[in-house]
């Protein structure tokens, strides 16, 4: 499993990257009630904003973690967007990418280097 | 951190975990551990307890008792006052010159004089008006209270345990009664949309009441988000966001508060700031109202979306003033303003949300039923 610094975890499973949020996010955000996932097909660069999520407090912005296409979203997080408070890091998974570059995970954080990071 | 003022329950809430931030200068909760959405709901099905002494507790005397006191008052709030039944309360509006909102408040008549409560947020200027204004009149703003509120449908089980006597009264009733925590006084009122009650209790004895009331499996602490979400389905205004100085009670659709006596042809017609254009729009009807509104999707639509009458083209024709989800209606909810002639509950409008235009029905208010105690 590999971190970002904007909260976000990435698996890679099958030859593709499956991306969620963290527990410390979720957390921060609140009680999550709407999501709006990208389009299957997609290509995103990184940082380009690919969900939007809103909790009981705001709408925040989910970026694409690194460059390449969207292949799969996770429909069924959009009809129950509560899971992602719920389970996080198993079913509330967002999206998954096909990477164009895997090196640009090289630099991200590992687990302990995320915990660190949250403090 | 040190500038902000706390009320006497902050290290309460502290204990209980709460999540604080600054609001209208104070150190409050906005949540609990199990977050805006279960607080709202466990409020709705059994009891929640909230600590606002953040806002403004105030005695307006007068020597002439308390229908000189009463007079005084309705120099500047467009209701009724002086018919106030002893030890019964009513919801008020301070206005102003140009027939908008100051502030909203309660007023209650205890007997030989009047008992208001002001919005944190605008009590200092509250204060200072009616001192100004208010003639021959002591107005006393009272510090060393807290002030708490139990709501929901098992609000009167768990306080007439504690103090009995408090099932009786009806809503909007307000009594000063002795107990183990220092002379309280109560009103059946609240600001959730549900049945319940407010406290105003000795400082020193406000965080031994809030734990005999959490003693109760009932009674859940309940921060400022959830206040907000239940307040909004309940249809309530937030004053600053719902209504303001540039909003008449006539367009916030407020006139249910302003009694005959003080409309045109009352007894005590007029004579408030603002009279003019507020009685004119009764009469004549206001450009705008206030509505509640519903998207059709599941985004919610949040304070400053722009509302429009079609889907592509033409001006904002009005503009959401709160929104959020709602737990009990499972469903995003928003009021806003909009043009009289588009405010007919079923009315199709679209508002702008991330750069796209979404439907949004207009609705009658408020979105979950009232559960007062009539």
């Amino acid at each position: 499993m590999k971190y970002t610094e904007e909260h976000e975890w990435l698996r890679e499973e099958d030859g593709f990257i499956v991306v969620g949020i963290t527990e410390h996010a979720a957390e921060q955000l609140g009680d999550v009630v709407f999501l709006e996932l990208p389009d299957e097909g997609k290509e995103v660069s990184k940082d380009d904003e690919v969900v939007v999520i809103e909790s009981v407090k705001a709408a925040s912005d989910i970026l694409a973690p690194i460059d390449g296409e969207i292949v799969e979203v996770n429909e069924a997080l959009a009809d129950d967007p509560g899971k992602v408070n719920e389970d996080p890091l198993g079913d509330a998974w967002f999206f998954k990418m096909k990477a164009a570059d895997p090196s640009q995970m090289d630099d991200m954080m590992d687990e302990a280097g995320y915990k660190k990071f949250v403090g | 951190m040190s500038d902000l003022h706390t009320t006497p329950l902050n290290a309460l809430h502290r204990d209980l975990g709460a999540k604080m931030v600054p609001f209208a200068g104070y150190d409050m909760p906005v949540q609990f551990k199990p977050g805006v959405m279960k607080e709202h709901l466990h409020c709705r099905a059994e009891a929640g307890l909230f600590d606002v002494s953040h806002m403004g507790q105030v005695i307006v005397r007068h020597e002439g008792g308390f229908a000189a006191a009463a007079r005084a008052m309705e120099a500047l709030v467009p209701v009724n006052v002086l018919g106030l039944g002893e030890m019964r309360q009513r919801y008020a509006f301070f206005t102003n010159e140009n027939g908008g909102i100051m502030d909203d408040l309660m007023i209650a008549n205890r007997g030989d004089h009047l008992f208001i409560v002001v919005n944190a947020a605008c009590k200092e200027q509250d204060i200072a008006h009616m001192r100004a204004n208010l003639a021959g009149c002591e107005v006393e703003e009272i510090t060393n209270r807290a002030l708490l509120a139990v709501q929901g449908p098992k609000a009167e089980y768990v306080l007439e345990t504690l103090v009995p006597g408090v099932a009786a009264m009806r809503f909007m009733d307000v009594d000063i009664t002795s107990s183990d925590w220092g002379e309280l006084w109560i009103s059946r009122s609240g600001y959730t949309g549900e049945d319940g009650y407010e406290i105003s209790v000795p400082a020193e004895h406000a965080r031994a009441l809030a734990e005999a009331l959490l003693a109760h499996d009932a009674v859940a602490p309940i921060g400022l988000g959830a206040r907000d979400s239940l307040r909004l389905e309940a249809g309530l205004c937030l004053y600053g966001h719902d209504i303001d100085t540039t909003t008449s009670p006539v367009e916030a659709r407020l006139t249910w508060a302003i009694q005959k006596v003080r409309r045109n042809g009352g007894d005590r017609e007029g004579g408030f700031p603002g009279a003019r254009r507020i009685l004119t729009e009764m009469q004549d009807g206001a450009n705008r109202a206030r509505v509640g509104l519903r998207p059709e999707g599941r985004a919610p639509m949040r304070e400053g979306t722009e509302l429009f009458a079609e889907t592509e083209g033409g001006a904002p024709i009005g503009r959401v003033t709160s929104g959020a989800f709602g737990p009990t209606i499972e469903a995003p909810m928003s009021m806003g303003y909009v043009p009289t002639n588009l405010s007919e509950p079923g009315t199709r409008l679209f508002g702008e949300v991330r750069g796209k235009r979404q439907p949004v029905v207009v609705t009658e208010l408020p979105f979950t039923p009232a559960n007062f105690k009539r």
